[in-house]
């Protein structure tokens, strides 16, 4: 019994060391502050906004203190409701004060705590912050600029296209490439050989394959009058099956559907040096008289125009791709550049509601033009307000 | 109707999909995907409309002895070969595999590495100083090429002329490629955007509908 005593005595004594060295640790570091929680804007929900002030403790320790307690990590802690247990919904390293939490379902409100974690494992948690309730939006404000200005573009636009219906002269200047594709298909004719029209490696949703689409109805209705064969090998499937209704329906308005061969639009393959090779074999043995490169072109742009170069064709090309552009300017006889591309179907038709849209194209240049010198003067002088306002974010 | 119902299509879809772009609603998002996943649908039965119709080509070409019959042989070879094989399993070790990667990437790869001589031969085209504008093309290449090698800063490298600083090659070049270089590519970009914008607006209205001819 003697001896039981103190051994009790002293279990005792050790629990309540142990407890009081807890708290005391818990108390070594401090919560952060000024914690919020928002929804995540501009989004398509299940997402909340975490942000606050750092605890005190998230620092470097000062120069011969280094057994002072610094915040190793946050925990953010999350529960449905404000009796509910908290869960881990994720952490973050010291001196960063924001956290997004992805989630979330929609609809529901949540509430967070955020808890400091010391380097000798003390803790300090914030009290209960919420309900926060993700939402999607349904418009994203960061795009209200560019919003505006493609709102006002396509008004000007379709104003310019009424000002062109109506019977207003509209002055287009020449476009040397686009004013070569008469002679190129004249020289066809003259030879006797075909044409052969490349639509690029473009799938059917993008810009340059409609252009390409554009320039291809104005070319075929064209060989139509002249009686000479196009010759359109695909990159893509889709491309092929829209192609072919094209030419067919040109060959239909020009007044010779029987002269329309299917065959003649084809489908080559999807892998892109195999196309290459495919359409470089058609330029070797069939020595088109005149190649057409319009849409959307990658690495195999100098390889096609180089070859067709040395078969002795005209060779006209026009791309969006930037990077080709040089490609083509060097192997080629014309090139469209940038937005002469999406000029073909207005320059070659010389049809009014074209002819609008074209100069539509050239009032959105000089809106540009004049929002650059502005923001050139604005910016030399400090004014970042102004450049700010069209920032992309 | 049979005109009218895909012009109607067209617009919706179109002021649809423009309007997407500033709609970050999962809603929207989800409809979008759905669109995306019917067009990769629509693209599978075109893959094989477009394969039907190339082996009924060359099969044709074979039949008729056309003077270019062995071409249209060696593809059709390629082709149902290349399917058979298929059906023989795609891991790794499978005859389908082996031959992808003993033919098929070995003639890719010598394709692309052609583009080397190609390049070559477009450049010596391209660099010839016949008019001003081509000496200012090739000087201005010449920098440029010198600029971004090392041995272009060994024996072109800036220096100090009293208290001014002579740039090197490699000044020259970053300023020719940062500056000028930039703002020509910028002046496309914008075009492109706003030519891209016109053209989308004129098949979206149907003022323009090439796809809707057939």
């Amino acid at each position: 019994m003697r001896t039981g005593r103190p051994r009790r005595g002293r279990r005792i004594m050790l629990a309540l060391l142990t407890v009081l060295t807890a708290a005391v640790s818990a108390a070594d570091v401090a919560p952060p502050s000024g914690v919020t929680a928002v929804d995540t804007p501009n989004d398509r929900g299940n997402s909340i906004d975490l942000t606050w002030q750092p605890s005190p403790e998230d620092r470097s320790p000062a120069p011969g203190e280094s057994a002072a307690v610094t915040v190793t990590q946050y925990r953010i802690l999350r529960a449905a409701s404000l009796t509910g247990t908290f869960v881990e919904a994720g952490t973050v390293l010291p001196g960063d004060t924001s956290f997004t939490d992805a989630g979330v379902e929609n609809g529901i409100g949540y509430y967070y705590r955020i808890e400091a974690i010391g380097s000798d494992s003390s803790w300090a948690q914030t009290a209960p912050l919420g309900p926060a309730v993700a939402r999607g939006q349904w418009f994203d404000t960061r795009k209200s600029v560019l919003l505006a200005f493609v709102l006002l573009y396509c008004a000007v636009v379709l104003y310019l296209i009424q000002q062109a219906r109506s019977g207003k002269e509209l002055f287009i200047r020449p476009i040397p490439g686009l004013a070569a594709v008469d002679e190129a298909i004249g020289r066809a004719t003259e030879m006797g050989r075909p044409i052969l029209f490349v639509p690029g490696l473009g799938v059917t949703g993008e810009v340059a394959t409609l252009a390409a689409f554009t320039m291809l109805g104005r070319v075929a209705k064209k060989t139509a009058e002249y009686q000479t064969s196009v010759r359109v090998p695909c990159y893509d499937p889709m491309v092929m099956t829209i192609a072919q209704d094209i030419v067919k329906s040109s060959y239909l308005d020009a007044g010779y559907p029987e002269a329309y061969r299917e065959e003649d639009v084809f489908f080559v393959t999807q892998d892109q040096f195999s196309y290459v090779a495919a359409v470089n074999g058609m330029m070797i043995r069939e020595r088109p008289a005149t190649n057409f490169y319009i849409g959307k072109f990658y690495a195999e742009s100098l390889i096609l125009a180089e070859t067709g170069n040395y078969a002795g064709s005209i060779q006209i090309a026009g791309t969006d791709e930037i990077t080709q552009i040089p490609f083509f300017v060097a192997a080629c006889d014309y090139t469209l550049i940038g937005e002469e591309l999406y000029a073909a179907s207005a320059y070659l038709s010389r049809e009014a509601p074209l002819l609008g849209t074209l100069k539509g194209q050239d009032a959105g240049k000089a809106a540009v033009v004049v929002l650059v010198v502005l923001g050139t003067i604005a910016a030399t002088l400090g004014i970042n307000g102004f450049v700010d306002f069209f920032a992309t974010r | 109707m049979k005109r009218e119902l895909p012009r109607i299509i067209t617009l919706v879809t179109g002021i649809y999909l423009a309007l997407q772009y500033f709609i970050p609603h999962r809603a929207s998002a989800k409809v979008y995907e759905t669109l995306n996943d019917w067009l990769i649908v629509i693209g599978i039965f075109a893959i094989v409309l477009g394969i039907l119709g190339l082996a009924r080509m060359h099969i044709g070409k074979v039949q008729q002895r056309d003077p270019n019959w062995p071409y249209s042989l060696t593809l059709l070879v390629g082709l149902f070969g290349m399917i058979a094989l298929g059906f023989g399993g795609q891991g790794l070790g499978t005859p389908f595999v082996r031959a992808y990667f003993s033919v098929l990437n070995p003639i890719q790869a010598t394709m692309f590495a052609m583009l080397a001589f190609y390049i070559a031969s477009a450049a010596y085209r391209a660099f010839r100083a016949r008019t001003a504008l081509a000496t200012i093309l090739l000087v201005s290449a010449v920098i440029v090429m010198v600029g971004r090698v090392p041995l272009g800063e060994l024996l072109w490298p800036k220096f100090q002329l009293g208290s001014l600083t002579v740039p090197g090659a490699a000044e020259i070049s970053d300023w020719m490629l940062n500056v000028p270089n930039l703002a020509a590519k910028r002046a496309i970009y914008i075009g492109l955007g706003l030519g891209g914008a016109a053209t989308a607006l004129k098949v979206v209205l149907g003022i323009e509908a090439p796809h809707l001819r057939g």
